[in-house]
């Protein structure tokens, strides 16, 4: 999130979390969140669907303000006039959110286009690097309602990549998708995150992503954290409310024996 | 309803603000402009002509009875320029362009594309109220101006056509050359900028809030109409006033 040139020379940020909470219309969604991301991790959180995980992630790229505690960026508060224009962070929102009225190649060169920080044409030649990169150079002229929905998504990756970002977030990157394109944006996830030095938090709650491609994983329950480990730590833990999200399977089975 | 009020000021600052930035916003004014002249032109010119013969219809046969039909000219004149053409284009726009506005920025804001841009760092006031509102304040005028001469000519072609009122195309427009001033015409467009400001920001500032999905869209749109029109027809009064004191 800054106005200068992206450098060429990256490098990954560390993020702190210290107590943030947040309430709307008097329902706590955060309740005290304290986390700690390395340089370079891939942080994955994951928990059921309205444990607070997206909000979060809004909070920590700075689209809402916590109503207590902080989120520090390499030791420096987020709140801090000036620290989110120093750090260069990027978030794959969960719906891709293109711009509607511009075609790919227009949103996937839109903050180089917005910030004058290339000419047209050098514009254009990063923004087809950028889709060539994800295996999306053929859909350049189309318009994201002409996507489906795993294309959406890796347009919105690729958006994200022209920052240059330090810091990466993404937002429920395979859901609504099949399990073939959510494998395709796990492993995109991981290749990039091995070829650019970048930090990247995933929030998700589909398990395979998680353990295919997380550092750590820390796990969300109701606005609480309530546990951080690495994959093998998370899988092992015996606390009852991890056991059931990790081991929850449909069995038509067990619903005729209920009945 | 203040709160409102005061979301709306704010908006119509940080966008005078982001003036400087008008040049950069170029090509995104010159597509508001032609969305919005495409849009509305064919339309300004029929809804005109039609209001300029009906006011002719109405006062023609009565001031012909009483011998005044030549005055019907500067009559007819008068009320476009001043009231009618100015009052009538801003409700078309409203309700043609703002009701566009508010539904295009309010789908953006409710599929996060707004967060999307602020992410981006760039600015959603200087992304996407910036242009629209230099495009409506340049184009409702110009929009007036063509209703108005457009509703003079339906106001002279219902005076020649009408068997009650009857008189030549030539001494109609004498009269209304004779009655209406340049002044008149400027005091009508003066007032369809100030609409145009209204539209504009009432508009966008509704696009802009819009919560919940397609029904909140629609809830926006609507509510963006409306308090445009209310606003319109509230600033007309005092607009008006406010301009008589130069006239006196």
């Amino acid at each position: 999130m800054t106005d200068a040139a992206p450098s060429p020379l990256r490098q990954s940020v560390q993020v702190r979390i210290a107590a943030v909470r947040k309430t709307y219309d008097g329902m706590a969604v955060l309740k005290g969140i304290n986390l700690e991301i390395a340089p370079g991790e891939i942080f994955v959180i994951m928990g059921p669907s309205g444990s607070g995980k997206s909000v979060l992630l809004r909070h920590i790229i700075g689209l809402e303000p916590p109503d207590d505690g902080e989120i520090f960026i390499n030791g420096e508060s987020i709140h801090t006039p000036g620290v989110m224009d120093k750090y260069r962070m990027a978030l794959v929102f969960q719906s891709g959110a293109l711009l509607n009225s511009l075609n790919v190649l227009e949103n996937v060169g839109l903050y180089l286009t917005e910030h004058r920080l290339k000419k047209p044409g050098e514009i254009a030649r990063i923004a087809v690097e950028k889709l060539d990169m994800l295996g999306l150079k053929n859909v350049k002229d189309k318009y994201p309602s002409e996507l489906s929905g795993g294309m959406r998504k890796r347009v919105s990756i690729a958006r994200a990549l022209v920052i240059e970002p330090q810091l990466i977030l993404y937002d429920e990157p395979t859901s609504e998708l099949d399990p073939l394109s959510a494998v395709v944006i796990g492993e995109e996830i991981l290749t990039l995150t091995k070829r650019v030095d970048v930090t990247s938090i995933v929030v998700t709650h589909d398990r395979d992503l998680a353990f295919g491609i997380a550092d750590r994983i820390a796990m969300m329950y109701e606005g609480n954290i309530i546990a951080v480990g690495t994959v093998d730590e998370i899988r092992k833990s015996t606390n009852p409310i991890i056991h059931r999200f990790l081991h929850a399977d449909f069995n038509p089975q067990n619903q005729t024996e209920e009945s | 309803m203040f709160q409102n009020i005061g979301e709306l000021l704010v908006l119509l600052w940080q966008t005078i603000r982001a003036l400087p930035l008008a040049f950069r916003h170029r090509q995104k004014i010159s597509d508001q402009l032609f969305e919005i002249g495409n849009a509305s032109l064919l339309m300004a010119c029929v809804l005109s002509i039609f209001i300029g013969g009906v006011i002719a219809l109405q006062t023609g046969p009565v001031l012909a009875e009483r011998g005044l039909a030549s005055a019907i000219g500067g009559l007819v004149g008068l009320s476009i320029c001043k009231e009618l053409a100015p009052v009538m284009m801003a409700v078309l726009i409203a309700g043609r362009i703002g009701s566009a506005m508010a539904a295009e920025i309010g789908s953006m804001r409710v599929y996060q594309e707004i967060d999307a841009l602020r992410t981006m760092n760039i600015n959603p006031v200087h992304y996407l109220v910036l242009p629209r509102l230099i495009a409506i304040t340049i184009s409702l005028p110009i929009l007036v101006l063509f209703a108005i001469l457009v509703g003079w000519f339906g106001g002279g072609l219902v005076a020649v056509l009408n068997e009650k009122i009857g008189i030549s195309f030539q001494s109609f427009f004498i009269n209304l050359r004779l009655v209406v001033e340049l002044g008149d015409v400027l005091n009508g467009l003066f007032k369809s900028a100030v609409f145009a400001v209204v539209i504009g920001t009432v508009c966008c500032h509704q696009g802009l809030i819009t919560i919940g999905g397609p029904r909140g869209i629609g809830r926006s749109v609507t509510k963006a109409v409306v308090n445009s029109i209310v606003l319109i027809l509230i600033l007309d009064y005092f607009l008006t006033r406010f301009l008589l004191y130069f006239e006196e």
